[in-house]
């Protein structure tokens, strides 16, 4: 079915240059974006087949020799799009800190230890309704250098395709309730504050497993709805 | 009913073990900068450049996505109704910069596009530059020097003239290589479009 992707979406977005993330100064384009149509090159994007997920891919906590530390949870959701339909067969991928709050990355110093049975990485492709879940564990907060005492909140980063390459996105979701909110730039850098806990997750008892994992809801909602005739913009 | 999306988010400076990790990690890579198949057909190409910031010093840590058509102009993709492509060639590609910050991929150049109403775009390969301190994807197309079809490109023609080169990659010595360097900012600032 013919999707079509109303700019008027993007509001949701941060501001590409947004000076309290102090990194965007010098990599926010500083010129006018040019508008364009949305031709077949932009409606079109990446599909791929089972060959691409692993079955266990989903699970972050059996991927090495015994289980990494931290507290075991469950991540499960649907993408959805802007007409609330499940978004099917389309590639989820997670990357986060362990539960010290420390990345695998050789690039990460925090003096926080590295744990050997966690890489932190995984990867789910959507059901027919648009349903993912992962197994992982609840990611530590840590510190960086954007300005003095600087704090991310505890958050897993996500990279979503959906059906085209104009509604591929990569987020952050973070924990519900977390102090640090109110102190991060990134989070905040989307001013709207509705839009900003679409980011946060829920906690989601109902799924929660009892004696084993808590479990938290994520849902995400990528750019595209219905095309009608009267909604084309296209030549 | 209407509802409304979720708002990207910076990839940050650590997507590399889960995005690229390209043996340096206990992970394996779901995409790399090869798009080549054995079965495909067309000019094969390298494309390669660097990624520069507004100082510009070059960007370690940028993830760039590529998405193109076949040599025959066709997309490998259910909204492509014109035709199945005969080869396993996908036309995704993603890479990560390195120190450096440079990047490549190695591909065949695509075919013309049509649009909706059958005029033709130039061959021409999408791309999506990420990178810590870019709150979302930037998008920006790359062209090839030398192809007649720029000139009657359709979305080319709505960059003002002193801009365009930036989408355009040149030729490096005569062989089937292709150079196309992303400024995210300055005089030469590569254009980036709004989608």
């Amino acid at each position: 079915m013919p999707l079509i992707y109303p700019r008027e979406s993007n509001a949701a977005h941060a501001p590409r240059l947004s000076p309290d993330y102090k990194s965007t100064i010098k990599r926010a384009p500083t010129k006018q974006l040019i508008v364009m149509p949305h031709t077949l090159s932009e409606l079109t994007g990446p599909v791929y087949g089972h060959e691409t997920v692993r079955e266990h891919d989903h699970d972050l906590t059996i991927q090495h020799e015994s289980e990494p530390l931290g507290e075991r949870i469950f991540v499960h959701g649907h993408v959805r799009d802007e007409d609330g339909r499940g978004v099917p067969d389309t590639l989820v991928e997670i990357w986060q800190a362990n539960a010290c709050g420390r990345y695998i990355h050789v690039g990460d110093q925090h003096p926080a230890p590295i744990d050997p049975n966690f890489t932190g990485a995984g990867r789910a492709r959507t059901g027919a309704q648009g349903y993912y879940k992962f197994i992982t564990v609840k990611p530590g907060a840590y510190p960086w250098g954007n300005h003095y005492n600087a704090w991310r909140p505890a958050h897993i980063h996500f990279s979503v395709f959906g059906h085209s390459f104009i509604s591929r996105i990569v987020t952050q979701m973070y924990f519900p309730g977390d102090p640090l909110f109110a102190h991060d730039p990134i989070f905040n850098s989307v001013t709207d504050e509705k839009a900003r806990l679409r980011m946060v997750s829920t906690f989601d008892l109902e799924n929660t497993q009892p004696d084993w994992a808590l479990c938290y809801r994520f849902d995400i909602v990528l750019r595209g709805r219905n095309a009608t005739p009267l909604d084309s913009d296209d030549d | 009913m209407m509802t409304k999306i979720t708002p990207s988010q910076t990839v940050g400076p650590y997507f590399r073990y889960g995005l690229t990790p390209v043996g340096a990690y206990a992970w394996n890579d779901a995409f790399s900068n090869d798009l080549l198949t054995p079965d495909v057909s067309g000019e094969r190409i390298r494309i390669v450049g660097r990624v520069f910031d507004g100082d510009g010093n070059a960007v370690p840590d940028s993830m760039l996505e590529i998405w193109q058509a076949d040599a025959q102009g066709r997309f490998v993709n259910s909204q492509d109704t014109r035709g199945v492509p005969n080869s396993a060639f996908k036309g995704f590609g993603r890479c990560g910069t390195n120190p450096h910050g440079e990047f490549s991929f190695h591909t065949v150049k695509p075919g013309s596009v049509p649009r909706p109403k059958g005029k033709p775009q130039a061959p021409h390969i999408v791309m999506a530059v990420f990178a810590r301190g870019m709150t979302r994807q930037t998008m920006t197309r790359i062209y090839f020097e030398g192809d007649a079809a720029n000139a009657a490109d359709p979305i080319l023609a709505l960059v003002p003239d002193e801009r365009r080169s930036t989408l355009i990659a040149s030729k490096e010595n005569g062989a089937a290589t292709y150079r196309f360097d992303v400024h995210l900012q300055g005089d030469n600032e590569t254009v980036f479009f709004d989608l």
